[in-house]
């Protein structure tokens, strides 16, 4: 076969359709108030945790609810549990409680 | 019997209502608690959309006020009883009003920005409120900060004090998009050199005209717009301010040194139309503005037979809108005075 220099790329589209709900359920169901985000950025703007590392809260939790959670175990270790963003969020997500449901969705579902 | 009107605030709404229940020939006592009557667009300079300057409006309105309205300036209402033919209104200098009906227009106040700590709003020199930058337009000053220096770098900061549920009020209040956008635009024509930024979570350019001024801003201004809600704001030694938000369509934590921070502060209830609420007992909605008898059927309307309602005493509004509102309660309060007559 000719040789054209490149390879077929991993299709990177959130194929809403295929994704793996699991953790976004369970989720929700510890944690409706997810629902209430507009995705402001103030929990993240304010993450000390984000301001040295790549992570990035909102982006997170905004990601589980589309069934992206392929690096979601390596990236939540990162926050450090202080709480910050919960005191700015404007729509009173209580993100203490998702982070806390997140790591026990992990543990549960892997 | 007593046919007369009191309209209670003299703002856009007061001042509108009173000149179209005066040009039907219905007697109007207007009470103002300010020395002057015109409400908050005294205070603005040039309005959006158009940039007409706001003395226009308010010279408008003014030609309008023919000898059927009775102005009573610096006064307040201290108490109101209902009687058989109406409402009897005592004012604060013990004046007595007898009133077949009347009309609520006592607006809105503005958010107060130091409740929001962390953007250090009456802490650090150089962080002022929308309101307070129309005041200097207004005046023709200089735009300069604490220092007494040109800012080479401005930061509008939008939804101060709406759409947060820690400071209690979730509404958004409608204006203050357009308003940032305008006064953005402005700081441009004032200071070409000068850096604008507008940190925003939606930009809500809902009316005719808003969404050209926003165009206008990126095309011919080119204003910043960065989608993220500021989370703090901090002083440096030399009293500029740093501030911190996540760029939302980045992912990034982004920090930013700047001269000037406007806060772009919202409408609340005005304590003025609190004391008219409990003297009455009147409703209110979830946002503590007054609610009308039916948002569709009844707006100027309200659950008690007489009282009207219109402006911003129901709510963040625009002029254009306050001004429909104002014409349309003097027809329903017309229309309640010829049934008092006929019925
Ligand atoms: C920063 C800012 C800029 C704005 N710029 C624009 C613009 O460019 N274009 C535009 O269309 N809109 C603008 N608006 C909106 C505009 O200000 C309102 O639409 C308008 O003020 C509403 O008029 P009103 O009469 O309902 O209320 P108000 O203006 O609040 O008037 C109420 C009046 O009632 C009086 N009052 C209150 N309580 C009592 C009492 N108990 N007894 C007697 N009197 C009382 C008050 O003193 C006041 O005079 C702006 C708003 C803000 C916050
Ligand atoms: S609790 Fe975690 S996500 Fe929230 S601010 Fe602290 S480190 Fe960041
Ligand atoms: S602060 Fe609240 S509303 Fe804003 S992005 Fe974070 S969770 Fe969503
Ligand atoms: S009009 Fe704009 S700035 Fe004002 S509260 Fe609504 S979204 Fe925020």
């Amino acid at each position: 076969m000719k040789d054209f220099g490149y390879s077929v790329l991993k299709d990177e589209t959130i194929d809403y359709d295929r994704q793996d709900m699991r953790i976004a359920k369970y989720v929700l169901l510890q944690e409706p108030s997810i629902q209430l985000c507009i995705g402001c950025g103030s929990c993240s703007g304010t993450c000390a945790a984000g301001h040295f590392t790549e992570f990035n809260i909102r982006r997170v939790h905004t990601l589980i609810r589309r069934g992206e959670t392929r690096l979601l175990k390596k990236e939540i270790q990162k926050c450090m549990f202080c709480g910050k963003c919960q005191l700015v969020c404007p729509r009173g997500v209580n993100l203490r409680n998702l982070i806390l449901s997140i790591n026990k969705a992990i543990e549960q579902i892997g | 019997m007593n046919k007369q009107v009191v309209v209670i605030g003299a703002g856009v709404a007061g001042l509108t209502v009173a000149g179209a229940l005066a040009e039907q020939n219905i007697k109007v006592i207007l009470i103002e608690k300010e020395a002057q009557t015109g409400g908050h667009v005294r205070n603005w300079d040039r309005l959006f959309p158009s940039r007409r300057h706001g003395s226009e409006v308010m010279d408008f309105l003014d030609s309008n006020l023919t000898k059927q309205v009775d102005i009573r300036r610096g006064v307040t209402v201290s108490s109101i009883v209902r009687t058989q033919n109406g409402f009897k209104v005592t004012l604060a200098n013990d004046d007595e009003i007898d009133a077949a009906c009347l009309i609520l227009s006592t607006g809105f106040q503005l958010f107060n920005a130091a409740k929001k700590e962390e953007y250090g709003y009456g802490i650090y020199d150089n962080v002022i409120t929308s309101a307070e930058l129309e005041s200097i337009f207004k005046s023709g000053k200089e735009i300069a900060t604490k220092n007494g220096k040109n800012p080479e770098r401005v930061a509008f900061i939008h939804c101060v004090g709406s759409r947060d549920e820690k400071v209690g009020n979730l509404y958004c209040s409608k204006v203050c998009c357009v308003t940032g956008v305008k006064q953005a635009i402005e700081i441009k024509e004032i200071l070409p050199h000068c850096e604008v930024f507008s940190f925003y979570m939606d930009l809500r350019m809902y009316d005719r005209n808003f969404e050209e001024l926003y165009y206008e801003a990126q095309q011919k201004w080119g204003v910043n717009f960065i989608r993220g809600r500021l989370s703090e704001c901090a002083e440096n030694p030399d009293h500029t301010l740093i501030i911190k938000t996540e760029d939302t369509l980045t992912g990034k934590p982004l920090k930013m040194t700047v001269d000037l921070v406007v806060l772009l502060v919202g409408f609340t209830p005005s304590a003025g139309t609190g004391e008219i609420v409990k003297m009455l007992g009147l409703k209110t909605g979830q946002d503590g503005f007054i609610a009308s008898a039916d948002e569709h059927f009844l707006d100027n309307n309200t659950d008690i037979p007489g009282v009207f309602v219109t402006g911003a005493v129901k709510g963040p509004a625009c002029i254009v809108n306050t001004i429909a509102d104002a014409r349309a309660t003097a027809q329903q309060a017309a229309k309640y005075l010829f049934t008092l007559k006929t019925g």
